[in-house]
C-alpha cells in the first residue's frame, strides 16, 4: 500500500514534468476534452432547468386537484370517438355535483375561448380567456401582485370584471397599474380587478396561468360561445393529498348519479388527474436527456480519441526515454502508470477547464431557463473525465510498458 | 568472490528463416572489484553480451548467475529490479533525460528503488559533487559540455551503490581530452573498490583496465592480463 502510493505519487510528479515540457500540444489534446466536458455539463443542466420548468409550471396548478370533464386528458385507453360522442357536460351538471359532493375543499366550473385582448392599440391575440366563477381561486395556488379575484356578487351577476395573467397584463399595460383600468374583449369592455403573480413556465403553452384571463363563466356564454358550444370543466380540489383518492372515487360514483347513468352504461366523463401530465413529462425529459447526453456524449467521445491518439505519438516519440527509465529499473507497471496518469492528468485538467466554461455558460441558459450547475453535474463531469483519460490512455501506455529495453535504446 | 559466472551461454536471433548466432558459446567469471574491457570489432557480439550482462536481454542458453542468482530465466520486472539495484549503465550517448535537470537525472533511479523525497535528493547530490557538478545540478543536459554529461551519466550510474559499473563506449562521442578525464574518473571509480566493466572497440581505452576479453565471431578469442595498465593522470576537475 505503502508502495502503491509512493509510485502514484512518483507517477504524478512525473506526469506533471512531461505535460509542462510538451504545453501546447497539452493544451491542443486538453482541448477535446474541455468542449466534450463542457457539453456534457452543459446539457445535463439544461435539461435540469427544463425538468425544474416542467414541475414548478405542474406545480402552480395544484397538485391535489381532479378534472371532470367530458375528455380524457393523458390516457388514449378510449378510442377518440367514444369521447366524442359523449354528452357535454354543461353548469347544470356542475350545480348538482356541487351540492352533492362532501369531500372537495373546493369546486369550479370552468371553460374556454381563445380571443384577441385589447388596451387601446396594444393587442394579445389568441388568448386563452378562462370563464370560470369565484370558487376557481380556491382550486389553484394562484396569487396577485395587484388586485384580487372577482367575487361571488361579480361572479354570478356575469359582471365585466377580468383578471390578468402576468404576461398577458405585461404586454398590454407595460407601465404597470392595470388595476381598474379597461380591456377589451371581442368590442366588451372588462375591469381589471387583479393581476396575477408570474406562476407558470413556458413549457406548460396556453395553459401557462401567466398567459390567461379570467372572467366570469357566465360572460363567456353571453358575448363568444353558447352554452352548449363546449363541455364545461369541473375543477375539483382535494382537502389534502391523503384525500385526493378518496374525493376522485366519490366525484365518480355522483357524477354517475348526476349524468343519470344506469348500472350497466359506462361511464361518460373522465376524472382527470396531474399525474397523468407528470407522466407525460417525465417521458419528455427522459427521451431529451437520453437524447442529449448520447450527442454530447459522442463530442467527449471524439476528445477521447483525440487523447489516445496524442498519447500514441507521444510514446513512439519517447521511445527512448522509456528506454532509458527501463534500462534504469523502471518495472512494466511504473511506465504503465506513467503514461496513464499523464493522460488521466490532462484529461482531469480539461474537465475542469469545462466545467468552468460550462459553470460561465450557465449563467447565459439561466436568463432562458431557470437552472444551475448541480453538485451531481460536477461529479460527472470530473468521474467522466477521470475515466477517459485512463481508458483512452491504458492502450498506448500498454504499449511502452512492452518496448524491449535494448530496442528502446537503440531508437533514434 | 564472483560477482558474475557465465556458463556456456548463446543468443540465437531469428532473422526471417536464419538464425543467427549472435553469441555463440561464451563462458566467464568476473570478480569483485575487477576492472575489465570487452573488446571486439563491430558484429562480434559485444554489444549483445553487454546486454546480457547487464540483465537488459536473455541468453538463449546457459547459465548467467549474478550475485550467486541466476537471471537468465529472470522475467521482466524481476530483471527490471536487478537492473536498479544492481547495475550502473554509462552510455555512448549518455542517454539522460532531456526535459529534466542534472539533479532529477540523477535522482530516477532512486525513485524507481522506492527511497523517500528527501533521502533522495540527499544521496543525488553527494553523487554529483562526486563526480565534480555540485554546481551544475539544476542544469538541464543542453546546458551541459559532453563532458559533463557524461559526468552526469556516472552519478546516476554509482548513486544507487551497483555491484557493478558497466560503461559502453564512454568516451565514443568525447573528444581525447575530455575522453581522458572520463575514464581518469572511472579510474578513481576503481580504485574505490567498484567492479567495471568497459566495452569499447579502441585499444587505448582498452588499456585503462586491468583485464581484457576480445570477443570475436559470438566466442571469446583471448581473455588477457594487462600488464602495463594505462593509469590517466588525475584531472582538477573532479574532486573526489
Amino acid at each position: 500500500m505503502k508502495d502503491f502510493l509512493f509510485e502514484m505519487r512518483e507517477g504524478f510528479s512525473i506526469s506533471f514534468r512531461a505535460i509542462r515540457a510538451n504545453k501546447i500540444r497539452s493544451i491542443l489534446t486538453t482541448l477535446g476534452i474541455v468542449i466534450g466536458v463542457t457539453s456534457v455539463v452543459l446539457m445535463s443542466t439544461a435539461i435540469k432547468g427544463i425538468d425544474n420548468a416542467f414541475q414548478t409550471g405542474v406545480a402552480s396548478l395544484g397538485s391535489d386537484n381532479l378534472y371532470i370533464d367530458k375528455w380524457e386528458w393523458f390516457n388514449n385507453d378510449t378510442p377518440w370517438w367514444e369521447l366524442r360522442n359523449r354528452k357535454n357536460m354543461d353548469l347544470q351538471d356542475y350545480e348538482k355535483y356541487k351540492q352533492l359532493a362532501k369531500l372537495p375543499l373546493a369546486t369550479a366550473p370552468t371553460v374556454w375561448s381563445f380571443q384577441a385582448v385589447k388596451n387601446k392599440d396594444k393587442v394579445v391575440d389568441q388568448v386563452m380567456i378562462q370563464g370560470t366563477n369565484e370558487d376557481y381561486i380556491k382550486t389553484t395556488n394562484l396569487s396577485f401582485s395587484e388586485g384580487r379575484f372577482f367575487n361571488e356578487l361579480e361572479s354570478n351577476g356575469g359582471r365585466n370584471v377580468i383578471v390578468l395573467g402576468s404576461d398577458i397584463a405585461k404586454t398590454l399595460f407595460p407601465q404597470g397599474y392595470a388595476l381598474d383600468q379597461e380591456v377589451k374583449l371581442k368590442g366588451h369592455k372588462f375591469k381589471v380587478v387583479g393581476v396575477l403573480e408570474v406562476q407558470g413556465s413556458w413549457v406548460m403553452g396556453n395553459f401557462n396561468p401567466d398567459k390567461q384571463v379570467f372572467i366570469p363563466i357566465q360572460n363567456v356564454f353571453k358575448y363568444f360561445q353558447s352554452e352548449s358550444f363546449r363541455s364545461v370543466t369541473i375543477n375539483v380540489r382535494a382537502r389534502n393529498s391523503q384525500m385526493v383518492e378518496a374525493t376522485k372515487e366519490e366525484a365518480v360514483g355522483l357524477m354517475r348519479r348526476v349524468r343519470g347513468l344506469a348500472y350497466n352504461e359506462e361511464n361518460d366523463f373522465s376524472i382527470n388527474q396531474q399525474e397523468g401530465l407528470l407522466n407525460t413529462i417525465n417521458e419528455t425529459v427522459g427521451v431529451i436527456q437520453i437524447a442529449g447526453l448520447f450527442i454530447t456524449g459522442l463530442s467527449l467521445f471524439v476528445g477521447a480519441i483525440g487523447i489516445m491518439n496524442i498519447m500514441f505519438v507521444s510514446v513512439k516519440e519517447r521511445t527512448k526515454e522509456i528506454g532509458i527509465r527501463k534500462a534504469i529499473g523502471a518495472k512494466r507497471r511504473t511506465i504503465l502508470g506513467q503514461f496513464i496518469t499523464e493522460s488521466a492528468v490532462i484529461c482531469l485538467f480539461g474537465g475542469l477547464v469545462g466545467l468552468g466554461i460550462a459553470t460561465l455558460l450557465s449563467l447565459i441558459v439561466n436568463q432562458f431557463l431557470p437552472t444551475s450547475v448541480q453538485v451531481d453535474a460536477v461529479i460527472l463531469a470530473i468521474t467522466i473525465s477521470i475515466i477517459t483519460g485512463v481508458l483512452s490512455g491504458f492502450a498506448p501506455a500498454y504499449t511502452a510498458a512492452k518496448l524491449d529495453p535494448v530496442e528502446a535504446l537503440r531508437y533514434e | 568472490m564472483n560477482i558474475i559466472t557465465i556458463e556456456h551461454i548463446a543468443k540465437i536471433y531469428q532473422v526471417g528463416t536464419e538464425e543467427v548466432h549472435a553469441l555463440a558459446d561464451v563462458s566467464l567469471k568476473i570478480d569483485k572489484g575487477e576492472y575489465v574491457a570487452i573488446m571486439g570489432p563491430s558484429g562480434s557480439g559485444k554489444s549483445t553480451l553487454m546486454n546480457i550482462l547487464g540483465c537488459l536481454d536473455t541468453p538463449t542458453k546457459g547459465i548467467y548467475n549474478f550475485n550467486d542468482v541466476n537471471v537468465s530465466q529472470m522475467n521482466d520486472n524481476e530483471l527490471a529490479k536487478i537492473r536498479n539495484r544492481e547495475i550502473g549503465f554509462v552510455f555512448q550517448t549518455f542517454n539522460l533525460l532531456a526535459r529534466s535537470d542534472a539533479l532529477h537525472n540523477v535522482e530516477l533511479p532512486l525513485i524507481y528503488a522506492g527511497v523517500p523525497s528527501a533521502d533522495r535528493k540527499e544521496r543525488a547530490k553527494e553523487a554529483l559533487a562526486h563526480v565534480g557538478l555540485a554546481d551544475r545540478m539544476h542544469h538541464r543536459p543542453n546546458e551541459l559540455s559532453g563532458g559533463q554529461r557524461q559526468r552526469v551519466a556516472i552519478a546516476r550510474a554509482l548513486v544507487t551503490r551497483p555491484s557493478i559499473i558497466l560503461a559502453d563506449e564512454p568516451t565514443g562521442n568525447l573528444d581525447t581530452k575530455t575522453g581522458e578525464d572520463i575514464m581518469a574518473l572511472f579510474n578513481e571509480i576503481y580504485e574505490q573498490g567498484n567492479t567495471i566493466i568497459l566495452v569499447t572497440h579502441e585499444e587505448y581505452i582498452a588499456e585503462h583496465a586491468e583485464r581484457i576479453l576480445r570477443i570475436r565471431d559470438g566466442l571469446i578469442e583471448k581473455d588477457e592480463h594487462v600488464k602495463d595498465r594505462y593509469i590517466p593522470k588525475k584531472n582538477g576537475e573532479s574532486k573526489i
